[in-house]
């Protein structure tokens, strides 16, 4: 099997997402690695080490124009020859892999979750993390497009020389304008820990409760849809089924009742920790965790005890 | 302008998730279908506030059975001027891409949006894959939309933020939340929407390149563990020692 492997290095790093997809590759095959943008050679040398036997970097092409990176990405799977092409199903592979998929006729797993078995299956999220499907590509190639943070990152070591790649993507037909930075440390799509709170806090001069709590983890902050809605908190916190989907190691909730489309974006989270005063509130049921109690208490409380861990170690 | 939204059908999201047929198809007993939200609230809203003050038309297109277009009536209701309805079972999402590109192209129309995801399949494929097969830029997860004359300028969720971008028509886009407010369709409009035009077209051959073969439930979360609030040492514990996540 030969394998391409896209990874996005916005900002010039490469991110644990990114990681993840490489060593996700290496497990299927021979895997190169295409990539684009202003972006160090020591930092991709680091790719070697989840099993890159080469990347190929293009320093030209900007991420906004999926139709240039689509030439970009099918220039290099036919240099190398590739049957597998991965994604990170973030915004980036959402905006891209669909266009290499149509243009290679290579079938698309969206939201794939683990490795192909032996029989070519893949398992993906459908139904917003409710089910799971098995499917199976017919075309004799394929895109899979990974779920962040669902697979192991498996250390491999492998050669992973950097080479320079340029070839014919055509003019853009996307002008970015402006770019507007998110506010806030931590990336809610990347983090491993989230602190996200509901229409329970009561308004938005009581988040600060919620970013204490996030800053001593060092988590990153989400809400539920009402709460962004009424704008108390920016859209890009809003979990859920119509907004982002996130699969943290850890997901505190304060004051969220736990609706089924609130639930549909979070129930990927590995631990799941609920702070609510009404003991019947939903939320309790899809948890690992429970308190039953005021998060105007229990916030702040938490906060401490975390600072006294942290003290200890 | 001409545009086109492509609507898809889909279950309520307070659905009861199960599946029959040796777990190889979703079970539709007593579920309600509804359009998918992204395309009802935001693409297709979107399209008639531009459509008002820009003049044009509106027309939405599904690939899907008859028994699709009560959700097609809704979209009628909500404003859009006359549906198109590709007779065929949405086989994957290159097959449902493939039928909406053909006919995309067919009639010249300006921009073609489709929803953030299907809240189903969730598979996000099918707007890349129309612009890839119509040749056109595609802006995905847009949150914001504005024409003038043939220049648009979007803005669009990327990683770490937002970016203001422009791009000429004819392109294709998919609509994330931001883009416009839902509407609740009328009487005035409940009406007008038995009446507008409903085109039948049968479909173009095309090939599924990817199928399901079977689902699976997750498997069901054990009891909670509940600590008291005046103990939330004995939390932190937990999650440090036996969840191991802090
Ligand atoms: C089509 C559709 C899509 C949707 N998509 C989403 C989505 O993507 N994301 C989403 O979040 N929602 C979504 N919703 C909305 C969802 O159904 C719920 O309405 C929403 O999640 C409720 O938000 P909440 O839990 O913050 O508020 P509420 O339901 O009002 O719950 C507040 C909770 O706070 C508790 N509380 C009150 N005071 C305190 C206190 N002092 N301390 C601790 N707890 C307290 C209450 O007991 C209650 O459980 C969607 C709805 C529809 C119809
Ligand atoms: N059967 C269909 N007919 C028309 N449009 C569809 C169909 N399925 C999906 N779409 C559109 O494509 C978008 C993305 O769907 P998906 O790629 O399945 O997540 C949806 O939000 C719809 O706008």
């Amino acid at each position: 099997m030969s394998v391409l492997v896209y990874i996005d290095t916005l900002g010039g790093t490469v991110t644990k997402n990114s990681l993840g997809a490489v060593s996700y590759g290496a497990q299927i095959g021979s895997t190169t690695v295409v990539t684009n943008g202003r972006v160090d050679a020591s930092e991709l040398e680091q790719l070697k080490n989840y099993g890159a036997e080469k990347v190929l970097v293009n320093r030209s092409v900007e991420g906004a124009d999926a139709s240039q990176l689509t030439k970009l990405i099918v220039a290099a799977a036919e240099q190398v020859g590739a049957d597998t092409i991965i994604f990170t199903n973030d915004l980036t592979g959402k905006a891209v892999a669909p266009r290499v998929s149509a243009n290679l006729k290579a079938g698309l797993v969206s939201g794939a979750i683990a490795l192909p078995e032996a029989d070519g299956s893949i398992k993906t999220n459908v139904f917003s993390g409710k089910a799971f499907g098995i499917m199976k590509v017919h075309s004799p190639k394929r895109v899979i497009s990974l779920t962040p943070n669902a697979t192991e990152i498996k250390e491999i070591s492998a050669a992973g020389s950097v080479e320079e790649f340029s070839p014919e993507v055509g003019t853009p037909g996307v002008t970015v304008k402006e770019v507007k930075k998110q506010e806030g440390d931590v990336l809610l799509t990347e983090a491993e820990l989230v602190v996200s709170a509901g229409r329970g806090l009561k308004g938005p001069e009581n988040w600060g409760i919620v970013e204490d709590l996030a800053k001593t983890l060092g988590a990153a902050t989400a809400c539920s849809r009402p709460v962004s809605d009424i704008g108390w908190r920016p859209h890009h916190e809003h979990v859920g089924q119509t907004g982002i989907a996130i699969r943290p190691n850890l997901y505190i909730a304060a004051g969220i009742s736990g609706a089924i489309q609130h639930l549909a974006g979070v129930n990927g989270s590995k631990v799941i920790v609920v702070i609510n005063t009404d003991p019947e509130a939903p939320f309790f049921k899809a948890a690992d965790y429970g308190v039953v109690g005021d998060a105007f208490d229990v916030l702040p409380k938490l906060n401490e005890e975390i600072k006294k861990l942290q003290a200890q170690s | 302008m001409k545009f086109l939204v492509c609507i898809s059908k889909v279950p309520d999201t307070t659905s009861k998730i199960d599946f029959t047929d040796n777990n190889s198809k979703f079970n539709e007993a007593g579920v309600q279908f509804i359009v998918n939200p992204y395309d009802e609230w935001y693409a297709l809203v979107r399209a008639l506030e531009l459509k008002e003050s820009l003049g044009g038309s509106v027309t939405t297109i599904t690939v899907g059975p008859a028994t699709d277009e009560p959700i097609i009536r809704k979209a009628l209701a909500i404003g859009a001027d006359n549906a198109v309805r590709i007779n065929a079972e949405p086989g994957d999402a290159y097959f449902t891409a493939h039928q909406i590109a053909e006919y995309a192209k067919a009639n010249a129309f300006d921009v073609v949006l489709t929803g953030k995801e299907t809240i189903n399949y969730n598979g996000s494929q099918i707007g890349g894959m129309v612009a890839e097969l119509m040749g056109t830029p595609y802006i995905s997860l847009a949150t914001k939309m504005d024409l003038n004359g043939n220049t648009a300028t979007l803005e669009k969720e990327m990683v770490g933020g937002v970016e203001i971008v422009e791009v000429n028509t004819p392109f294709v886009l998919s609509a994330a939340k931001g883009m416009a407010e839902q509407r609740i369709p009328n009487m005035r409009g409940i009406m007008a929407a038995r009446t507008k035009p409903l085109e039948v077209i049968e479909p173009v051959p095309c090939d599924d390149l990817t199928s399901f073969v079977s689902f699976e439930l997750p498997p069901e979360k054990s009891e909670v563990k509940l600590v008291d609030a005046d103990n939330i040492g004995e939390l932190v514990n937990l999650l440090h020692n036996e969840a191991k996540v802090i």
